[in-house]
């Protein structure tokens, strides 16, 4: 229990382990735990960055999706109205090729109704001519009596 | 671990609370307390001296990790209360942290264990552990006293630290007892410092070799408790010391 000269050499060992603490010690584990620090700090900054871009990524991703869509739609609305117009179109041509045909048929009707009616004519005037030869059992002269055949042909 | 036989118990007791002292008078040394002070300083700062080369700012090991935790908490209850600038505080505290911790954990140790083996080797009287010899508590404590003193000195000059010897706590109408006080306040921390942690690691050590005098097979009801709540006391011991120191360097740093 007494004081001597113990607490010299004690006083000596303790200011070399302050000593040697402060020069070996301390020194390299407080910089490696702050550069661990900073390095963590880095870390945490670039994952809030990396969070961050992938929001921006995910926003412009939506964005171009929404554009995409809506570009589609119009196409859709656009070729829907292309073929409507299409079909439209189609449906006045084939009108005015179908009247165009049924005026053609009817112009042809009309014309070998003419033809008919001429060639018909034609027979009933020569019959007529040779009814009347055989009526007046003679030589009638087709060119004298050319007129009245006509009048006759022409009242058929 | 009862007595041995041809000792009667306060001899054994005795012998347990005898440091080996070599030499006369002032000029005695307490060669146990030196030699393992020096033994466990060295050894556990050249590991911490090994770590700390090693250290890598990556992923540390394990044993990385546990010395940086130790770091740690003295960097952080100097950070808290230190607010100088001084290199020195922050190591000082590790240092006294550390080696009274683990001069505190030898007795841990069954008491009877290191005794034993120097008897081997002819050393007949040896205690263990080291913050059980005054010596070493006041050898700390006064160099803390010595580093209070040069920094009030340092920080605040000759005549700033006079004024406040003189004027606190009861303004400078009352200089004489304000002196006084400072110098019974000054007096008193190491005085605290020092017979605290050896109190409190006598009086384990005390209790220790208590129990180690009852028969063999019902020491463990009383030592594996009280071993248990001494790993508390040791830390709390080196934790109270290393607090104390920097609150008595931070109070020398800071004018009133």
């Amino acid at each position: 229990m007494d004081i001597n000269a113990t607490l010299l050499g004690q006083a000596i060992t303790f200011a070399i382990l302050v000593w040697f603490t402060m020069r070996f010690v301390w020194p390299p584990l407080m910089e490696a735990m702050e550069e661990r620090a900073k390095r963590i700090a880095d870390g945490l900054a670039a994952a809030d960055k990396g969070r961050h871009d992938l929001e921006l990524a995910e926003t412009r991703a939506k964005t171009i999706l929404r554009e995409g869509k809506q570009q589609a739609q119009e196409n859709i609305i656009h070729a829907q109205k292309r073929a409507d117009e299409i079909i439209e179109e189609a449906k006045a041509n084939a009108r005015t090729e179908g009247e165009r045909i049924v005026a053609a048929a009817r112009d042809q009707i009309t014309q070998e109704t003419q033809q008919a009616k001429e060639q018909l004519q034609r027979e009933v005037g020569r019959l007529a001519l040779v009814g009347a030869e055989q009526v007046l059992m003679r030589e009638v002269d087709a060119n004298a009596h050319r007129d009245v055949l006509d009048k006759l042909a022409a009242r058929l | 671990m009862a007595a041995q036989a041809p000792q009667s118990t306060s001899e054994y007791i005795l012998h347990h609370l005898t440091n080996n002292a070599q030499g006369s008078g002032f000029w005695t040394f307490h060669v146990d307390t030196l030699a393992v002070s020096a033994i466990i300083g060295f050894v556990v700062f050249g590991l911490l001296y090994l770590v700390g080369r090693k250290a890598s700012p990556g992923v540390p090991g394990r044993l990385q990790n546990f010395v940086e935790m130790v770091v740690e908490l003295v960097d952080g209850s100097v950070k808290g209360i230190f607010h100088g600038k001084n290199e020195l505080v922050a190591p000082l505290a590790l240092t006294i942290f550390v080696w009274v911790f683990m001069m505190n954990a030898m007795d841990l140790l069954p008491i009877d264990l290191l005794p034993k083996l120097v008897g081997y080797a002819g050393v007949h009287e040896f205690k263990s552990v080291p913050t059980t010899d005054p010596n070493l508590t006041f050898a700390m404590s006064l160099s803390v006293f010595g580093l209070m003193i040069y920094y009030n000195y340092k920080i605040k000059g000759a005549d700033g630290f006079a004024r406040e010897a003189m004027s606190s706590p009861f303004g400078p109408k009352l200089a004489p007892i304000n002196v006084l006080f400072r110098i019974i306040e000054d007096i008193a921390k190491p005085l605290s410092l020092a017979l605290r942690l050896f109190g409190n690691m006598y009086a384990g050590e005390m209790i220790f070799i208590l129990i180690a005098l009852l028969p063999y097979w019902v020491q463990w009801l009383l030592g594996a408790p009280w071993a248990i709540f001494h790993i508390l006391i040791i830390t709390l011991q080196a934790y109270i010391f290393m607090m104390l120191t920097i609150v008595y360097l931070s109070m020398a740093h800071e004018s009133h």
